[in-house]
């Protein structure tokens, strides 16, 4: 949309802008260093920290001007403003001399010190000299949990911890306590922070009051880590992270901006499941079995080649692909075991699923919308999916959509967006439509008009209606009861109405859920609206195994001397333990490429140690369809290689061309985009490794990385050279490009005057806005195909309690339904006991109470679960923890059985 | 003299109840806006009436009243809120206007709820009111069930709820912004303006927020008319005003006398002069929040535009007397903590500035204080300027500091010299 350009004047120079935005953003756009605490791009303004002062003047001939501050004052045209009028910057010197009143004094053992906001605002305003003289206000800290660490003290009341946790994220346990000089940010108590981004605190908060308390355990400075920009490998959204490795370990993960999707924020799955790259079960070193009956043993690469020589040498090769490998390790191993033995490694649902969604994504009704769409979505209905377990970031947009509403209402009367606490006031409860039918209570239902609990069955019916009701020729439900075509109905206008409906389905739907979704998208599109449609897939490569080619489990026929190559997966979180040990049996070989023991590694013959996502690189695709790559942060160490370096000396020890020509990781992409045309755009969109910015590799270190000559010196005194890189245009160095790199090669935010997070801005065109050259990713999914296409008919029965048992549905859980992470020493302390979830008509029925465990019988399969009490489920459904560490796979939905321990 | 908002109260006596205040002619006033005057005649006519806000900022209450949209244009509830959190320090004029005569204000308050078509009106009160919260609670009562209030009011259609919310106590809730966002259950901390109250008040509606001594104006401008309530006053601003004397005078006390009545006479006519031994040094005209003026001064107009025009504000005008042997610092010390104390804590230069303040001025009295202290206190009063702070309490604050900086300069320099507070 074109918008006319204002004009403003600062310090006599004469500035085209876009309206509509504050004076801070326009100046921060226009390059000025105006220091800020309390804004943050995405949060808006409120005026609390008094710091972004600058002059305004009421015309020409005004000289003295008035003081306001940047964040509250629209940039309109004809403003004359200075930024450095010695007033006005004696005015932010100051305060920054109130603030350091009582800030501590310790930036040498702060954990924020080298990439503290408070830092480089003191830096930037020029105080200096203390003049106050009297005793510090001091604080006690929290313990709040595994993951954030709590420095009271620190604390320059900015404000900001509250507006994110409670205003943007819907967190209800952390406030603001106090008032005049003695304000308090944490809990009412000491306890674990209850919001699944919680730790966005830590990149929020401009000082050390909230840390990375996963990074403490092992500190390392900013300047002092080695950084790849990277893509988080726990859920389908793919957000942009920037890992960050010393001395051959993770530290930590943290935001990397992306406007598209993750913006400024990340989830705590997302944040500190990198711990399992350095996790005690990591597979270091190649094993092998040498009889069926033996134990794995550690051996040299040497001594596993014969073996895995005789392995590949059989006729009956299967492989296992994972939708948690990259597409370049998938693609290897379709090209050792040839495409017609390569299978998707994943349940037989899952894999239909998928695939029904593909098709429903690339028929032409239904637009995949980036995060940053989601966001601009002013009617949403959800089925069947718990968005804040399964694809946190995505509930996170979804809670920020339903606003829309109220930031209509308020620029309706002249108050602006950024005007955030204005906003709020003015809409308080007003929301954006947003209907949630899901089996059991989710926590974005507080913001939903309607919320529907029913099944999958009961949940397609009601998208079959919505549809219905929309267009008339999509087919009607029959025995729909009253209330439920109401509901449909007012689903439907809602929808109608909306200028950017949404609909939202995901992992813990079935296909009945997704045919009832492509039908209200097609009755829409009838209607000339332009839906779209996000589904929360389970993992980070999940929409990339789905559009290669790939069988699914139940088409799998084993010889007896199948030579089995399974990829970065444990089989035995997809199908049924009976079916994986059946299939594991029969097979001759077992290789197994992974990069932590777990149940299927543990039974292979031969156990092949494979790099993480921080010790390689390959291209993920989220659920929008957006490919993107992550990179080593350093590279794997011998004999841990990235998959598709292993795979490829697989085929070189079968004997295949590739096994020679696959050198580096671009030849793999070649070669991929030869059978694959649609990644085709991948190759075009990101660099190869040969590229160069003026002629240099970026650098994956800060000029400021210290130590590199005595790091190293109790082992050799002589400085090591620096590991090279032929598979990325990134070093393992301080040498080498440290500007804007493009978007998708950013390793680090950093700026002259910004070493804190906040340096991100100066990526972008303005803040908040889009990074320049545009936000990370391809796109490889769009709506272009206009076929002719028809509406589903097959309409399920209604769901009807069982008289054999409870009908059990899947609850996946943010910590702990996901495997790499559960893997994490923080995160998996966060992860529940297994527990069943069931009314109290059923706990009645049953005679059983909240809190005891109890045996629940699903086909062959005996399980030990808590039992919570929870009214939101329907009669005769028991909602069960899905796929936590130490229980058992089941498929479900299933009927089961309770007993009594 | 006519003293039209206090006649009706007798110093320890009970207020007069609904049927006592009815044959003083109460509530005729609404009975004649409901019979036939619409919401825009009461506002043109608080409007000529020139009736300036007895909060303290002296904003002309038609004015405000003008800027609450029309139910065309924005839809949903309207408010009314009376402003009854007297916290200011050595203010005591609404609280006797509250347990005086409580229905003048619910008969004001009906009437301009009607004139900006509120369906809901509040009382936010002082917490520490306990006795005013028993009688307008009382009044409140007697009032629905005479009909004054609730559905349909005397048949006119109108509908009004009113409620009476005692604060939590801050004094922040006294700034309007914070006492709705107080109101509304939140923290009691301002709001950014704009948006006003009057475009986004209470739960995001239009709102106006009155004080009591405001409100407790109307009946008497509705029955009397404009001209009446202008030729009240001495000055053209209109009506008279509650005045206070508080300090080392004879007789500390309330009275209302013609807006405009200079300082000399309501001290010493009124307040009976300076106790005997003491001699008038200072004056803080209009609550703590607002500039020293000095004897010399003593002939100055209690009006909005006399006071502003002699480096101070009317305030409240319920005035602090400084004597000649009360130290100057210990004075504003004393006021400076109790504002250090009740910043609410959103905006940096109030949370840290008046406790920087409050500790430099207790350093003086302790003898401690170099010159070095008398530039941080220059400084703070500038750097807490108005534009400079979220909200006008730190500007408030620093007015009684800049004002005796500039005043008393030398009973600062003697406690630097003598190293130790004169007056101990």
């Amino acid at each position: 949309m074109e918008v006319a350009m204002v004009k403003i004047q600062i310090d006599g120079t004469i500035y085209e802008v876009k309206p509509g935005k504050n004076l801070l953003e326009t100046c921060l756009s226009l390059g000025f260093d105006i220091p800020y605490f309390c804004f943050h791009p995405s949060l808006g303004s409120v005026g609390a920290c008094r710091l972004c002062a600058v002059k305004k003047y009421a015309n020409s001939n005004d000289k003295t001007g008035r003081i306001v501050m940047s964040c509250m004052e629209p940039a309109v045209d004809g403003l004359i403003i200075s930024v450095k009028d010695p007033e006005v910057k004696a005015f932010r010197a100051s305060i920054l001399e109130s603030l350091m009143a009582n800030h501590p004094h310790d930036c040498p053992v702060c954990d924020e010190g080298g990439e503290c906001h408070l830092q480089d605002m003191t830096v930037m305003t020029g105080h200096n000299y203390r003049r106050f003289d009297f005793k510090k206000r001091t604080h006690k800290n929290q313990n709040l949990g595994p993951f954030i660490h709590h420095e009271m003290n620190r604390c320059i009341q900015c404000y900001r911890c509250v507006r994110f946790y409670r205003d943007y994220a819907g967190g209800k346990d952390l406030n603001v306590f106090g008032s005049a000089n003695n304000v308090y940010f944490g809990r009412h108590e000491e306890g674990t922070l209850e919001s699944e981004f919680s730790g966005n605190l830590a990149e929020i908060c401009p000082t050390g009051v909230f840390t990375d308390k996963t990074l403490k355990k092992h500190f390392t400075r900013k300047w002092d880590l080695t950084n790849a920009p990277s893509i988080c490998v726990h859920c389908s959204v793919g957000c942009n992270t920037i890992a960050s490795e010393r001395y051959g370990s993770l530290r930590r993960v943290v935001n990397r901006y992306n406007g598209d999707v993750n913006g400024y924020l990340l989830c705590d799955r997302g944040r500190f499941g990198y711990e399992f790259v350095n996790s005690t079960k990591r597979i270091k070193n190649p094993q092998l079995r040498q009889s069926k009956e033996s134990a794995l043993e550690v051996k040299e690469v040497s001594e596993i080649i014969p073996k895995l020589s005789e392995a590949l040498k059989s006729k009956n090769i299967v492989g296992f692909g994972s939708p948690r490998a990259s597409l370049e390790a998938n693609f290897a191993l379709s090209k050792l075991v040839g495409a017609e033995n390569f299978y998707h490694g994943i349940s037989d649902k899952e894999y239909h699923f998928t695939k029904l969604c593909l098709q429903i994504l690339t028929s032409g009704a239904v637009h995949s919308p980036s995060l940053k769409e989601v966001e601009k979505a002013n009617a949403i209905f959800i089925l069947g999916e718990d968005v804040t377990n399964t694809a946190p970031m995505l509930a996170l947009a979804i809670r920020q959509a339903t606003r829309n509403k109220s930031i209509e209402k308020a620029e309706k009367i002249g108050i602006p967006k950024w005007n955030d606490a204005a906003v709020r006031e003015l809409a308080q409860n007003i929301h954006s439509p947003l209907f949630i039918a899901s089996p059991y209570f989710t926590k974005l239902d507080e913001l939903a008009e309607t919320t529907y609990r029913a099944t999958s069955e009961d949940i397609a019916r009601l998208g079959f209606a919505v549809a219905s009701y929309i267009s008339n020729d999509a087919p009607s439900v029959d025995n729909l009861n009253i209330d439920i075509q109401n509901q449909a109905k007012r689903i439907a206008d809602a929808l109608k109405q909306s200028k950017n409906p949404l609909i939202v389905i995901g992992v813990q739907g079935n296909e009945d859920i997704a045919h009832a979704t492509a039908n209200i998208a097609l009755a829409l599109k009838s209607i000339d609206k332009k839906p779209s449609l996000s589904i929360a897939l389970p993992e980070s490569n999940s929409m990339g195994l789905g559009i290669m080619e790939g069988k699914p489990f139940g088409e799998l026929k084993i010889e007896n001397d199948t030579t089995l190559v399974i990829l970065e997966n444990d089989l035995y979180r997809r199908v049924e333990k009976s079916l994986v040990d059946n299939l594991l049996e029969k097979c001759q070989n077992i290789i197994v490429l992974d990069q932590l023991m777990n149940e299927t590694s543990s039974k292979a013959d031969i156990l092949i140690p494979t790099g993480t996502f921080a010790e390689s690189e390959g291209t993920l695709v989220n659920n929008e369809g957006r490919a993107q790559r992550y990179y080593n942060v350093y590279p794997a160490i011998e004999p841990i290689r990235e998959s598709w370096r292993w795979i490829a000396e697989l085929i070189r020890i079968q004997g295949k061309p590739e096994g020679n020509s696959w050198q580096k990781f671009d030849d793999v992409v070649n070669s991929m985009v030869v059978s694959y045309p649609i990644f085709s755009k991948i190759k075009e969109y990101l660099p190869n490794a040969d590229f160069r910015m003026f002629n240099e590799k970026i650098s994956r270190q800060t000029m400021r990385f210290s130590g590199r000559t005595a790091m190293n010196a109790n082992i050799s005194v002589h400085e090591q050279k620096p590991p090279q890189d032929a598979d990325s245009p990134l070093a393992f160095s301080m040498e080498g490009y440290q500007g804007v790199p493009p978007s998708s090669l950013t390793p680090f935010h950093w700026a002259p005057g910004w070493n804190s997070n906040q340096a991100a801005n100066k990526y972008m065109v303005e803040p908040n806005g889009e990074l320049k050259g545009g936000n990370p990713g391809i796109r490889l999914i769009e709506n272009t195909t206009d076929q002719q296409q028809s509406y589903y008919k097959n309409i399920p029965q209604p769901f009807k309690p069982r008289n054999e048992g409870l009908f059990i549905v899947p609850v996946h859980q943010i910590f702990g339904s996901e495997e790499l992470s559960s893997n994490g020493e923080a995160l998996s302390s966060r992860i529940p006991e297994p527990f069943i979830k069931i009314n109290l008509k059923e706990a009645t029925r049953y005679s059983i109470r909240s809190n005891d465990t109890v045996h629940l019988t699903v086909e062959n399969i005996d399980v030990l679960v808590k039992v919570e009490i929870d009214a939101s489920i329907p009669d005769g459904v028991a909602g069960l923890s899905f796929n936590l560490p130490g229980m058992p796979f089941i498929s479900l939905p299933k009927i089961g059985v309770i007993k009594k321990s | 003299m006519e003293t039209p908002l206090t006649k009706y109260i007798k110093p320890n006596q009970a207020p007069l109840d609904l049927k006592e205040y009815e044959k003083t002619g109460g509530y005729e006033g609404v009975r004649k806006v409901l019979k036939g005057m619409l919401p825009d005649d009461i506002i043109g006519l608080v409007k000529t009436s020139n009736l300036l806000g007895r909060g303290g900022a002296g904003f002309q209450t038609g004015l405000k009243w003008s800027l609450v949209p029309k139910e065309k244009d924005v839809a949903g509830v309207r408010y009314l809120v009376a402003n009854a959190d007297e916290m200011e320090p050595g203010t005591f004029k609404d609280r006797y206007l509250l347990e005086g005569n409580p229905h003048q204000l619910i008969e004001g308050m009906i009437i301009a709820s009607y004139a900006i078509q509120a369906e809901k009106a509040y009382i936010f009160m002082r917490w520490a009111y306990k006795k005013a919260e028993v009688i307008i609670k009382k009044a409140i009562e007697e009032a629905y069930s005479a009909g004054y209030l609730g559905k349909n009011i005397l048949g006119s259609g109108y509908n009004l709820d009113l409620h009476l919310h005692t604060s939590a106590g801050r004094y922040i809730c006294g700034e309007e912004s914070a006492l709705l966002n107080a109101l509304e259950g939140k923290r009691g901390i301002p709001r950014a303006k704009p948006p006003f109250p009057a475009t986004s008040g209470l739960f995001g509606q239009p709102t106006v927020v009155n004080n009591v001594e405001t409100l407790s104006w109307i009946p008497h401008i509705i029955e009397n008319g404009s001209d009446w309530f202008i030729k009240l006053s001495t000055s053209g601003e209109g009506g008279t005003k509650l005045y206070g004397v508080s300090g080392r005078v004879k007789k500390p006390g309330l009275w209302e006398l013609p807006l405009g009545t200079t300082i000399r006479e309501i001290i010493e006519d009124y307040a009976g002069g300076m106790q005997d031994g003491y001699q008038l040094k200072g004056i803080i005209p209009g609550g703590a929040s607002t500039d020293f003026l000095i004897a010399s001064q003593i002939d100055t107009k209690m009006d909005f535009a006399s006071v502003r025009a002699a480096g101070s504000r009317l305030g409240t005008g319920t005035m602090m007397i400084l004597d000649d042997k009360t130290c100057p610092v210990a004075f504003i010390h004393n006021l400076i903590k109790f504002f250090a104390k009740e910043s609410c804590g959103f905006c940096t230069p109030c949370r840290e500035g008046l406790p920087w303040v409050e500790k430099v001025l207790m350093k003086f009295e302790e003898g401690n204080a170099t010159l070095k202290d008398i530039e941080i206190l220059e400084f703070h009063t500038k750097y807490l300027g108005p534009g400079n702070t979220f909200c006008a309490h730190a500007p408030g604050a620093m007015e009684p500091l800049q004002s005796g900086l500039k005043y008393f300069k030398d009973d600062f320099l003697r406690h630097i010299n003598e190293k130790h507070c004169p007056w101990r």
